[in-house]
């Protein structure tokens, strides 16, 4: 995956770069804000990491000027600014995510996936499949081969978004957005016991385990198959 | 600065005052002389009848002696009567213009008594006739006294203006050094409390005038920076010494992992607890970050009519098999319709914070117990309710958890920054609402009090400070 990290402050920048590389994507970086629109319009990114504060341009002047070119590149907004009222600015710029530094790399970098992700047509299906295990979407329905799931409407949302993302990262705050729709930081473990009764559910005796957890990161469902 | 402003607030109404008076002054002039001249047309007038009288019963022969009789007594009419060819036949004036070119009607003409110097041109008001004879009668009245009452009058005009002009400046002097003396007791008062003495108010005089609304406006904004104050000065001792201590147990690891740290596993364990600590000092800075949006009032704008019973039901649900898994009976119970003006992430966040306390310290202790979560609404209030059975919060001390970094648990035994009530607190004071804890018996009840939208308790709910209506 081919990513471009526009961050004026070059030690955060290379860092982010760098462990973007190791974990097997190809990053880019531009120092500031005009240079980061220039490569941003010439080359075929995957996903733009664009800092908010930045000189020359700032982060929201660069995605209204890239939507403006009819560019859909996914955009993550990094701000030290992390207040509702300047999420929802940076989303209405143009931006598709918003993450508040300091943040953790496994928690960019799950992000960074996951709009990568969204931008593939096959990620709004119907059905989402992952090993025995199928959801589907119009009639409300889970089961587990073949045998029905009945699940509490939070609960399928919540399988939902982690099959949509199946074989990727997702993390606590990920889920608690876009599942609850709420961005604070709850700091305990609520998140986690949502997750565990899932478990429970999705997962009978003797059948293999499809809901991981990623130690330091958040979870992952994955084909055992693969 | 003030003088000069004195001097030109004094300088203006004084201006303002001569121009009215002068303009006064002129019509009062103008109306005198407009009256004085109007009595002597009637003068003239009643001498013109007079003489048409004597004419029509006595001819052209006893009109002559009568001007003759007449023009001779002291003080008397101007008369003169000319033949066709223009030689005087009868009066007691010469005129100083040719009589023949006198058109009949009204004038003011030059003439001169026959005793005297043709130099003395007196003037005088006339009015001619043409008897149907071809004769020209002049009839007139000297205006020499008019003249002499028109001087009189110009100099009293002239000394009145003076008197206005000095009169008015001193009026308008005094007026405005009052004011402004008032104002310069602004000022003065201003610059001892930019020196530094902030303790220092504006007078107020009682009289409730402008004066003492302004001084008294400016007084309650001094004690709300007053406040403000206080508070940031609490707040970076409390963030001084509240940091400190995680800091150090950051470099204490830190340093005692470099000692001793002889295995990479022992080594990534010593940077987990780094990295562990760290983000605890910046959950401590985003609290922080995040009262002071809520105190500032920056946030007021994000407010809109939700149904708070749709949040609080959703956080329930966020938190239902949290509090089951500690062994706590959970209860909800929502009222519906409770609309208020909120932000929703920001009473999430309250709520999740209360929810956490109670989940932290409401275990009966001698296990088993209770959180209950009530939300309703009565007299244009909305009450959210985050109730459990632990020990509860002695009354003396409720003011003081909701301050920053206040914990009770003396041992810091239970994680938690100290911050989740105060900023609960400052949330419901942004909605206009406020945070109250009472006594559950056992236990803790935590509710957090929000005006209805639309509701007669309005803003006026908590004393905080008014919110401004800022731009988005």
């Amino acid at each position: 995956m081919k990513i471009l990290v526009v961050e004026d402050d070059s030690e955060a920048g290379r860092y982010l770069a760098r462990a973007l590389n190791e974990a097997g994507h190809v990053a880019d970086l531009a120092a500031d804000g005009e240079t980061g629109l220039e490569m941003a319009l010439a080359g075929t990114y995957d996903v733009l990491v664009v800092d908010r504060m930045l000189p020359k341009r700032d982060g929201l002047s660069l995605i209204m000027a890239l939507r403006a070119e009819q560019r859909t590149t996914p955009v993550l907004i990094l701000s030290a600014l992390g207040q509702v009222d300047d999420r929802v600015l940076g989303l209405r710029a143009g931006g598709d995510d918003y993450l508040t530094k300091p943040y953790a790399f496994t928690e960019c970098l799950a992000r960074v996936e996951a709009l990568a992700r969204r931008q593939n047509p096959q990620s709004a299906q119907l059905t989402y499949k992952v090993g025995d295990l199928v959801l589907d979407r119009l009639a409300h329905r889970v089961s587990r081969a073949g045998e029905d799931i009945p699940l509490q409407p939070r609960e399928f949302r919540l399988l939902e978004y982690l099959m949509r993302h199946a074989g990727q990262v997702v993390t606590r705050t990920m889920l608690l957005e876009n599942v609850w729709d709420y961005h604070f930081d709850p700091q305990t473990n609520v998140i986690d016991v949502h997750v565990s009764r899932l478990r429970g559910k999705i997962e009978r005796k003797g059948q293999a385990t499809l809901l991981h957890t990623i130690r330091g990161a958040g979870y992952m469902i994955r084909d055992p198959g693969r | 600065m003030a003088r000069t402003t004195a001097f030109k607030l004094s300088a203006f109404y004084l201006l303002i005052f001569a121009l009215f008076s002068g303009i006064i002054l002129g019509y009062i002039a103008w109306n005198t002389r407009r009256l004085l001249d109007a009595q002597i047309t009637e003068t003239i007038e009643t001498e013109i009848n007079a003489l048409a009288e004597q004419y029509r019963q006595g001819g052209l022969r006893r009109l002559v002696a009568v001007i003759e009789r007449r023009g001779r007594q002291s003080g008397s009419f101007l008369y003169l009567l000319v033949d066709g060819r223009g030689d005087a036949m009868t009066g007691n004036a010469i005129l100083r213009v040719p009589v023949q070119s006198v058109s009949p009607g009204w004038g003011e003409i030059r003439y001169n008594w026959p005793d005297e110097a043709e130099e003395v041109a007196r003037l005088a008001k006339v009015r001619t006739f043409i008897l149907p004879s071809g004769l020209r009668l002049f009839v007139g009245r000297d205006l020499e006294e008019q003249d002499r009452l028109r001087v009189t009058i110009r100099r009293a005009r002239g000394l009145s203006l003076l008197l206005v002009v000095l009169m008015g400046g001193f009026g308008a002097w005094f007026v405005t050094r009052r004011v402004l003396s008032r104002v310069e007791g602004v000022a003065t008062t201003s610059a001892a409390i930019m020196a530094g003495n902030l303790a220092e108010r504006l007078p107020v005089t009682n009289t409730n005038d402008e004066f003492d609304r302004l001084a008294l406006h400016l007084n309650a904004m001094l004690d709300r920076i007053g406040e403000l104050m206080t508070g940031l000065r609490d707040l970076s001792d409390n963030v001084a010494h509240d940091l400190r201590t995680p800091l150090t147990r950051l470099r204490n690891g830190a340093e005692d992992a470099l000692r001793k740290a002889e295995t990479l596993e022992d080594a990534k364990t010593a940077l987990e607890r780094a990295i562990e600590e760290s983000d605890n000092l910046l959950r401590i800075f985003d609290a922080l970050q995040m009262i002071a949006r809520a105190e500032s009032g920056n946030l007021a704008t994000s407010l809109k009519p939700q149904k708070l019973e749709e949040i609080v039901s959703s956080l329930a649900e966020l938190y239902e098999p949290l509090a089951e898994e500690a062994g706590l009976a959970f209860q909800t119970k929502l009222g519906t319709g409770l609309v208020a003006n909120a932000n929703r992430e920001l009473i999430g966040q309250a709520l999740s914070n209360l929810i956490d306390n109670a989940l932290k310290y409401g275990l009966n202790p001698e296990g088993g117990g209770s959180l209950s979560i009530t939300a309703e609404k009565s007299g244009g209030q909305i009450r959210i309710a985050v109730a459990d059975r632990g020990k509860g919060i002695p009354e003396d001390k409720r003011q003081a958890v909701v301050e920053r970094f206040v914990r009770l648990d003396a041992s810091r035994a239970k994680p938690g920054l100290g911050l989740g009530l105060s900023l609960v607190a400052a949330i419901a004071r942004l909605h206009g609402g406020e945070l109250r804890l009472e006594d559950n018996a056992p236990g803790l009840k935590a509710v957090l009090v929000l005006p209805e939208a639309g509701g007669s308790a309005g803003r006026s709910l908590a004393s905080g400070p008014a919110l401004p209506e800022k731009e988005a």
